[in-house]
């Protein structure tokens, strides 16, 4: 996908292939010749991570609807069904219950690199808010699939979270009844969610190609945020990438199967194993760990409508990234003012997560207004003014010269800023 | 930057006792030792099989279990009752059924057959109990209680995950006279371990109730425990096959992670050592 293919087919078959389709040296130029930043870290290898977690999810998911019904009268009872008598269903749905989750801190960690090394600045725009949508559809889908066991937290997640749009002034209550099918969260509610949890994995797949292909067309960012200048900043993905990649799913393989095969609960909700009673509210209603930040926020606005709003704006508010931040220089290496901000904004967001799971009340509301104000701060203020203000550090002329200069030998990780500094 | 995240660190660490102190008084249920805890944990046969003899003789007055069929009990991993059996146990029981006319009649029991539920619905356990007893199939993994920071992050590596049965265990020992400041409503019972303390179902085990085959104590305390470990295999049938299985996938993983390691070394090692070849590479 980026400049010519020095693809040579040397079989007949391949040759009579690549006058037709060219298949070959599409695959041969985008993941094999394609010339990648010779000082990524492993922070870069998050990408090829949540490829990986998305073919999980997918083939697990694909097997799992073969024996799921989507009935409020059945499905939490088909669920304990393939937990029960399935050959090895406990291990496709912890799989795939844990594998939402791992795909979730994948994602995290990869919008978090995007933001410390300024992936998402010019040429990357477009790449960026495409990664936005993903984020968006995999929140979508995380939310639906977790409707889908109906169990007493499905059930009530999906009252709550429909009900958000009632906020919208005069067709609010119009749309929630839309939504639902019905005048309650219901048989119809479960039987769209179910459709729409199993389009939107494709949906992101898609994205997902165009992702890649704005990344293959614009060329990877890198820790020192330079444009690769010759063949010396450069080494082919394949085998250079390939392998890192490799080792480091095969690591993040680890961490996922010590919560499938070791804790498969500890990340879900123990009232999500009653099934669904919508005569009964659960003690506390709680949401996925990964979407806690945002209903902090959400519950840090004492009126609805602007708590909504906020919800949206903070997720929304990712999208206009790369032209909030007026700094030149993007990698926050070279950016001694950016590098606390960004500290603190992850601090600030990892601190929503956590009170997110506390009940609404006395200091847990204060406390998540104070970060809640940050994180908007944050994209509305700092970022704005910093490009202004900030004195940022001299960039190196290439990126073979920032990888010698430090010492570093290829390939291993990034030296630490503060080793640095 | 460390001054700032110090001077952060210090106002969380202000804030958490304040929260404490404002969070209700709840009893914390104690940690019990189970045999299927931790990587290596199996279901302890005999526990099980005492536990389902409480269930039998006790629970399944009032609870229904209907996910388990009769089968279930002399599966691999499970209490290990053999299929003859299962076949006695199973035809102990009346099931309703239609015979060959479409006539409802009733049959004795195979192992084919989920648990009988001791009420026909929803609507007459309540009505019989003022309040339905939940369904004992998932029990286990549906009780818990709340962690709390730091405590929650600690389990990710201790891998504590019997909360479920700690809770139980807790619950059935938990029963007491209601403090004289405690007003118990009508037909409730006073838990200690209960949120709210106001429990509908009265104490449901006894010291030395169930007799069980096998001449173990049958103090409450350890009745508790067996029928908990039986509501966790209830819940969770598979356990023994999961950790099992999971530690062989771990052996492999961290075996491929070392592999893929020294690959990635070697081929890196070739452009670290002659930068120049990239050049003609790329």
């Amino acid at each position: 996908m980026s400049g010519h293919s020095t693809y040579q087919p040397k079989s007949g078959a391949m040759k009579w292939l690549e006058r037709r389709l060219p298949i070959a040296s599409l695959v041969h130029s985008s993941f094999v010749a394609y010339p990648t930043p010779r000082n990524l870290n492993y922070w870069w290898t998050f990408g090829g991570i949540l490829s990986f977690m998305l073919g999980v999810q997918i083939v697990t998911g694909v097997v799992l609807a073969m024996h799921y019904t989507p009935h409020v009268d059945l499905a939490f009872k088909s669920v304990e069904g393939i937990m029960r008598d399935v050959n090895y269903g406990w291990l496709l749905r912890y799989l795939h219950a844990n594998g939402a989750a791992m795909f979730f801190l994948a994602v995290y960690i990869h919008i978090f690199r995007g933001m410390y090394y300024g992936s998402y600045k010019e040429p990357r725009e477009v790449l960026w808010i495409l990664g936005v949508i993903i984020y968006l559809l995999m929140m979508a889908t995380g939310f639906m699939g977790y409707v889908l066991p109906w169990g007493q937290m499905s059930f009530w997640a999906a009252t709550v979270i429909t009900n958000l749009f009632s906020a919208i002034p005069l067709v609010g209550d119009t749309i929630v009844t839309w939504l639902w099918g019905g005048y309650a969260v219901g048989n119809p509610t479960l039987n769209r969610f179910y459709s729409l949890h199993y389009l939107l994995p494709f949906v992101i797949a898609g994205v997902v190609v165009l992702h890649v292909w704005a990344l293959h067309v614009a060329g990877q960012n890198n820790p020192a945020g330079i444009e690769p200048k010759t063949d010396k900043d450069t080494v082919p993905f394949t085998p250079y990438a390939t392998v890192k990649d490799a080792f480091f799913v095969a690591c993040f393989c680890v961490l996922f199967a010590w919560f499938v095969f070791y804790i498969p609960n500890y990340l879900g909700h123990a009232d999500n194993y009653i099934p669904a009673n919508p005569a009964q509210t659960p003690a506390e209603i709680v949401p996925e760990w990964y979407y806690l930040p945002f209903y902090a926020i959400l519950r840090s606005i004492p009126n609805k409508l602007l708590g909504v709003t906020a919800l949206f704006s903070s997720i929304l508010i990712l999208a206009f990234l790369p032209w909030l931040d007026t700094s030149k220089v993007r990698s926050a290496r070279y950016r001694p003012l950016y590098r606390q901000f960004f500290w603190l904004f992850v601090i600030s967001a990892i601190g929503l997560g956590y009170l997110g799971s506390k009940p609404p009340e006395g200091i847990y509301v204060i406390l998540s207004r104070i970060l809640t104000l940050y994180y908007f701060a944050y994209f509305i203020i700092v970022l704005p003014l910093l490009g202004f203000f900030e004195k940022t550090k001299p960039l190196p002329h290439s990126i073979a010269e920032s990888v010698l200069k430090e010492g570093v030998p290829l390939g291993a990780s990034a030296p630490s800023s503060r080793a640095k500094a | 930057m460390t001054r700032t995240l110090s001077a952060l660190i210090v106002a969380a660490a202000l804030a958490v006792p304040t929260v404490a102190a404002a969070q209700e008084q709840q009893m914390t249920p104690p940690r019990q030792n189970w045999s299927f805890s931790g990587p290596f944990g199996t279901y302890d046969q005999a526990q099980l099989q005492r536990g389902f003899k409480i269930y039998k003789e006790v629970c399944s007055n009032c609870h229904s279990m209907e996910l388990l069929s009769f089968r279930n009990l002399a599966e691999p991993g499970g209490p290990g009752f053999t299929e003859a059996q299962v076949k006695a146990l199973a035809a102990e029981y009346k099931i309703q059924d239609l015979d060959d006319k479409g006539q409802p009649t009733e049959r004795p029991g195979r192992p084919a057959d989920h648990f009988p539920s001791p009420f026909p619905n929803a609507a007459a356990a309540a009505a019989a109990n003022g309040v339905a007893p939940p369904d004992m199939s998932t029990l286990a993994k549906a009780r818990t209680y709340t962690r709390g920071f730091p405590w929650f992050i600690f389990d990710i590596f201790t891998q504590y995950q019997e909360q479920g049965p700690d809770y139980i265990v807790a619950i059935l020992n938990g029963y007491k006279n209601p403090p004289k400041d405690f007003s118990l409503p009508a037909g409730g019972h006073y838990n200690e371990y209960f949120p709210g303390h106001n429990i509908a179902m009265p104490q449901p085990l006894q010291d030395g109730q169930v007799t069980f085959d096998d001449g173990a104590p049958n103090s409450l305390h350890e009745e508790a425990k067996d029928v908990a470990a039986f509501l966790m295999w209830a819940s969770e049938p598979h356990l023994v096959q999961r950790k099992r299985i999971g530690f062989q996938v771990m052996i492999f993983l961290i075996v491929l992670s070392g592999l893929l390691y020294f690959t990635k070394k070697k081929v890196w090692k070739a452009v670290e050592l002659h930068p120049e070849k990239l050049e003609q590479k790329a």
